[in-house]
């Protein structure tokens, strides 16, 4: 990281001190999964001059996802990413409205056909012919797949985008569908959640950047970073489930204990996201639903969230097994000792012996008189 | 009737000793077994619950001490007197043999301040084959000691007493008789109840047959093989007529011992196995292989004059015997899940001290009783 | 008289032997035994356990059962490998990772007593510390008349009694069904705690007919599922799984008030195929045949009485 990158960037940022830039840079990393070795070239990426632009379109939204982003506690880290992404178009958050917006999109587009990153938030409507979301007079679908063409990388950002979410909810009337299934032949990166931890997109992004490339993802889009594993897997009240400790109704003993909410439709074991370990809005430990006593709804997961009812219990899709957890068959009891064989082998070797040297002896008493009994 | 005496000659010798110093360490083992428990002395677990205690101290020990019960049969089911000299000595072994088996048993059984329940008419199960079992092993060892008893009086120069059991003595003797036939089968039965658990080269309905024929013939080969060793041992002849005559029969009760044995295995389908090279297989071929190298051996009458050869082939039955009896309930008995055992040092020596303990009373009965049969002037060396 | 006696007694002797070398063991078996009438049981479904072991923690509570270490280097707090003397009911885990219910991801099980229908155990028992209790049919255990012989250990064909090695006091250790909490017109423990209905509670005819219904389920769509006891109204709604098409216990060994079902094959889970004719059968059916009444003993007796003693006057 040069210097004058660096002083340009502390500038921009109140500024921030060399240290803590790297304290930034470090975390980034750890949230990544990544080495802490990594935090240096997260450095030169962040504070390098040139940044590629973001087009961010909203369709069948509530906005949640930006506004997820946007309520980081850490106003420096807001104002970064901001920085560092130069975001030329988000309905949200542009300063111009009507066609000087839309003409702003357009030619950003143009000038940085191929090398920008699209970030959609919201489902595609496609059902008669997209109608249902119309954008400066047109159809959304149309948009999507006109900028997707240009994009260098397509990322959904909220459950909506990344599989329909609650706009897809039955019966699902405007057909609105996806970024992945709308787009098929695109790589799309989805970062799904209601709204997505702002974390796990920001990660995306920054390990695009440093290496140029998206991290591992999974089959459905996933970054597996963020949603490898099951958030049972994760949960600080894991312990509870294991121990069959379980809150049985709002506000019971076991509730106020802090107990497992399985009983209460915890759908944690069937679905995949990082919550309890990253949490949300950094203002310290519980700031996610169960850890505030509220059964998971499993908002990231398609077939889950705004399908199953929150009472029904959740199957429990993985285990990643305890090594205490018995198996059907264990090694049990005790074998030879070394004593206890020897003590053995000696015992059978003097009968052995014993029975040998009477045969000896019989043998030569053999040719001797027998008794004639009575 | 036969004229005994008691060998006389000192009876701490140093094999007395060894055995005394076995036993002793035995007895230290005993006492933690009481203090601490079973765990504390045994490996026995709950995949193997039966341990050597059970498996060669009861069923081996009790066939061991059947040599009373098969010479009885002979003599007065088949009412051939001439083998009357080998009576009492046999009852002798028997009835340590047996009581031996019931301390083990004593030390054996978790609970044993109940023991006496199995006596009580109201917590009989009649169904259990171990109740017929334990009260059939019980009566004998009574019936043993009635049928020693009259050595015992004549020690005591108690005539009167002696003159008054003989009279009723006919009871014991056929109690004597039915008794080891009902629980020597029985012990078979007993592991009919492991069904899979046990290897299908032991588990057969004939268990209770073929563990009644290997109490008989182990019984006479402890005949042949105790005096055989009492001969060498305290330097008297060999009564080789009589135990020519016994081990006669031997090759009939072990060719109807073989046939039973390997085509029921055969019947049922599992004689392959025997050929698998494993350690089951390969038991159950050296059980069988023993048995038959006895048969060949005394299948030949002039084998049966040899003092060597009637030993090897009682030596055979003895080991195959005692194997087939053993490997039913511990070797071939696999619960499945994991469980492994093999015994540990102290359980071992509660093992040897128990049997140290029968040689010493053996010898030193031999040497104060007479138990043995008088020797004419000639046979005095 | 003499000749002719032996000649009787040779032949006596090879035709017992010829009898019982003969007949074939097998046709001694006793008949079936039946369900007693109130009899009660647990149905566990192997599709609807999570693995939580509210059940094992429930049943030690129950019956006031210490915790268990089972792993010396690492200080968990009740971790049972298996059934034990502190153990009545363990779940175990078939597999390690993927899918659950799958053959090549892993599956749970419960395991305690199966109040066998024909107990082998209570037919072992020379005392009759273990009996079956003739209208519910729990299988409990009288330390009072136990003398330790652990031949109910050998004869159980699932391994289900335990003992206390370490103690010199011992007792035999296994599920009571919690026949003094039914004595109080409750339920079992295990089943009262179960969160997902995996361990259901009631009479054994009604568990028979909720484990054909969920075999008859389509796997996949949703179906209310009772919960605790097949008598009470609460249900949970769960996904019917794929099942295995057999009740493990229905016909086992002569069946047991404990039904299985799973979605991997039973085998796997420990639960070994068994012939419907139980063992015990087979073994009373012998001792029966021989000492029924003790008609055979007692003829015996005293044939060989009236041998010996005339032997015996004879000399005389």
């Amino acid at each position: 990281m040069k210097e004058q990158d660096f002083a340009r960037i502390s500038e921009r940022l109140n500024g921030i001190s060399r240290r803590d830039f790297m304290k930034f840079c470090t975390v980034m990393a750890a949230g990544l999964g990544l080495p802490l070795e990594v935090a240096p070239r997260i450095a030169a990426a962040v504070t390098a001059p040139q940044r590629p632009p973001v087009i961010w379109l909203s369709g069948s939204a509530c906005t949640g996802c930006t506004e997820s982003l946007l309520r980081s506690s850490h106003p420096s880290l807001e104002h970064l990413i901001l920085d560092l992404i130069s975001l030329d178009y988000n309905e949200t958050l542009n300063a111009g409205a009507g066609h000087q917006a839309e003409a702003a999109m357009q030619a950003s587009i143009a000038k940085n056909s191929g090398k920008f990153i699209l970030v959609v938030e919201g489902a595609i409507p496609v059902k008669d012919n997209g109608v249902y979301c119309m954008i400066g007079g047109k159809p959304f679908s149309e948009i999507v797949r006109e900028t997707a063409a240009k994009a260098a990388a397509v990322i959904a950002i909220g459950s909506c985008a990344s599989w329909g979410g609650v706009a897809a909810a039955e019966p699902n009337p405007t057909g609105a569908i996806g970024a992945p299934e709308f787009l098929k032949d695109k790589t799309v990166v989805t970062i799904p959640g209601c709204p997505p931890n702002a974390y796990n997109f920001l990660s995306t992004v920054i390990h695009f950047l440093t290496f140029k490339k998206l991290p591992a993802l999974d089959e459905k889009g996933r970054p597996k970073f963020a949603y490898g594993r099951l958030i049972h897997e994760n949960c600080e009240r894991r312990p509870h489930f294991d121990a069959g400790r379980f809150a049985l109704a709002f506000g019971d003993e076991g509730h106020r204990k802090g107990y497992c909410l399985f009983k209460l439709g915890c759908k944690g074991p069937m679905t995949f996201a990082n919550c309890p370990a990253v949490l949300f809005n950094d203002v310290g430990p519980g700031s996610w639903p169960v850890g505030t006593g509220h059964p998971c709804f499993g908002c990231t997961e398609e077939g889950v969230g705004f399908h199953l009812p929150l009472h029904v219990q959740a199957d429990l899709k993985y285990i990643t097994p305890g090594a205490a957890y018995p198996h059907i068959v264990s090694d049990r009891g005790k074998g030879a000792s070394v004593g206890a064989a020897a003590l053995a082998a000696g015992a059978a070797g003097v009968a052995l012996g014993a029975g040998a040297a009477v045969a000896k002896n019989l043998g030569k008493a053999g040719q001797g008189s027998s008794s004639e009994g009575e | 009737m036969q004229e005994r005496e008691a060998l006389g000659g000192k009876v701490l010798t140093v094999p007395f000793k060894v055995c005394a110093a076995i036993a002793l360490i035995g007895l230290f083992f005993i006492g933690k077994r009481f203090i601490f428990g079973i765990g504390s002395v045994s490996n026995m677990n709950d995949g193997y619950p039966w341990g050597i205690w059970i498996a060669y101290d009861v069923v081996v020990g009790t066939a061991l001490a059947c040599a009373g019960y098969s010479i009885a049969l002979i003599i007065y089911v088949f009412n051939k007197g001439e083998y009357s000299p080998l009576l009492k000595p046999a009852l002798m072994t028997s009835m340590f043999g047996y009581t031996l088996a019931g301390v083990s048993v004593i030390f054996d059984i978790g609970r044993y301040w109940q023991a006496y329940n199995i006596f009580l008419p109201w917590l009989s199960n009649l169904h259990s084959v171990m109740f017929e079992v334990a009260l059939c092993i019980g009566t004998y060892i009574l019936v043993l000691w009635m049928e020693f008893a009259p050595v015992m009086l004549d020690k005591f120069k108690a005539d009167q007493l002696k003159a008054r059991l003989n009279r009723i003595i006919f009871v014991f003797i056929a109690l004597g008789i039915l008794l080891p036939t009902m629980h020597q089968s029985s012990l078979g039965t007993m592991m009919l109840m492991a069904g899979h658990k046990l290897s299908p080269l032991w588990w057969s309905g004939f268990l209770p047959l073929l563990f009644l024929i290997t109490a008989v013939v182990i019984g006479y080969a402890a005949v042949i093989f105790e005096s055989l060793v009492a001969a060498i041992a305290f330097k008297r002849p060999m009564e080789m007529h009589l135990l020519s005559k016994i081990s006669a029969l031997m090759p009939w009760l072990l060719g109807l011992y073989l046939v039973v044995r390997i085509e029921d295995v055969n019947l049922r389908g599992y004689l392959p196995l025997a050929f698998e090279g494993g350690l089951l297989g390969n038991l159950f071929l050296l059980e069988n292989l023993l048995f038959l190298g006895a048969l060949l051996i005394l299948a030949y009458p002039n084998n049966r004059h040899s003092p060597q050869l009637l030993f090897i082939a009682s030596c055979a039955m003895l080991l195959g015997g005692s194997m087939y009896r053993f490997n039913t309930y511990i070797v071939g008995f696999d619960p499945g899940t994991g469980w492994r055992y093999f015994p540990s040092v102290p359980e071992m020596f509660i093992t040897f001290g128990i049997i140290a303990a029968e040689v010493m009373a053996y010898l030193w009965f031999v040497k104060t009783l007479p138990v043995l049969p008088k020797l004419t002037k000639a046979q005095h060396t | 008289m003499k000749i002719r006696r032996r000649e009787f007694l040779k032949g006596v002797a090879a035709g017992t032997l010829l009898l019982a070398a003969e007949q074939n063991p097998a046709q001694a078996k006793r008949a079936r035994k039946d369900l007693p009438p109130k009899a009660v049981g647990i149905l566990y479904d192997s599709t609807l356990c999570v693995g939580c072991k509210v059940c094992e923690h429930a049943c030690k509570q129950a019956n006031n059962k210490a915790a268990e270490h089972s792993i010396p280097s690492e200080p968990l707090w009740d971790d049972p490998r298996d059934l034990s003397d502190k153990t009545l009911n363990i779940i175990k885990r078939y597999g390690v990772e993927g899918q659950k219910d799958s053959v090549e991801g892993f599956a749970f099980i419960k395991r305690h007593c199966m109040h066998c229908i024909d107990p082998a155990c209570v037919s072992a028992c020379p005392v009759s510390a273990l009996l079956k209790d003739p209208e519910n049919g729990v299988v409990t255990y009288n330390k009072k008349a136990c003398i330790g012989c652990r031949y109910c250990q050998v004869a159980c064909p699932y391994n289900i009694p335990k003992f206390e090695w370490d103690s010199p006091f011992p007792e035999i250790v296994k599920c009571q069904l919690c026949s003094h909490l039914l004595a109080k017109g409750g339920i079992s423990a295990c089943c009262a705690a179960c969160p997902t209905g995996a361990s259901l509670f009631g009479p054994v005819e009604k568990l028979r007919l909720e484990a054909k219904r969920r075999l008859g389920m389509e796997p996949g769509k949703y179906y209310d599922f009772p919960v605790a006891d097949i008598e009470s109204t609460e249900v949970q709604q769960h996904r019917a799984g794929g099942y295995v098409k057999h009740v493990y216990g229905e016909r086992e060994l002569g069946g047991s008030q404990v039904l299985y079902l799973a979605g991997v094959p039973f085998a796997n889970l420990g639960l070994p195929d068994l012939p419907e004719d139980s063992y015990v059968a087979l073994a009373d059916g012998i001792q029966y045949a021989i000492y029924k009444g003790m008609v055979y003993p007692i003829v015996v007796l005293g044939g060989l009485i009236y041998i010996i003693r005339n032997r015996e006057e004879k000399k005389e």
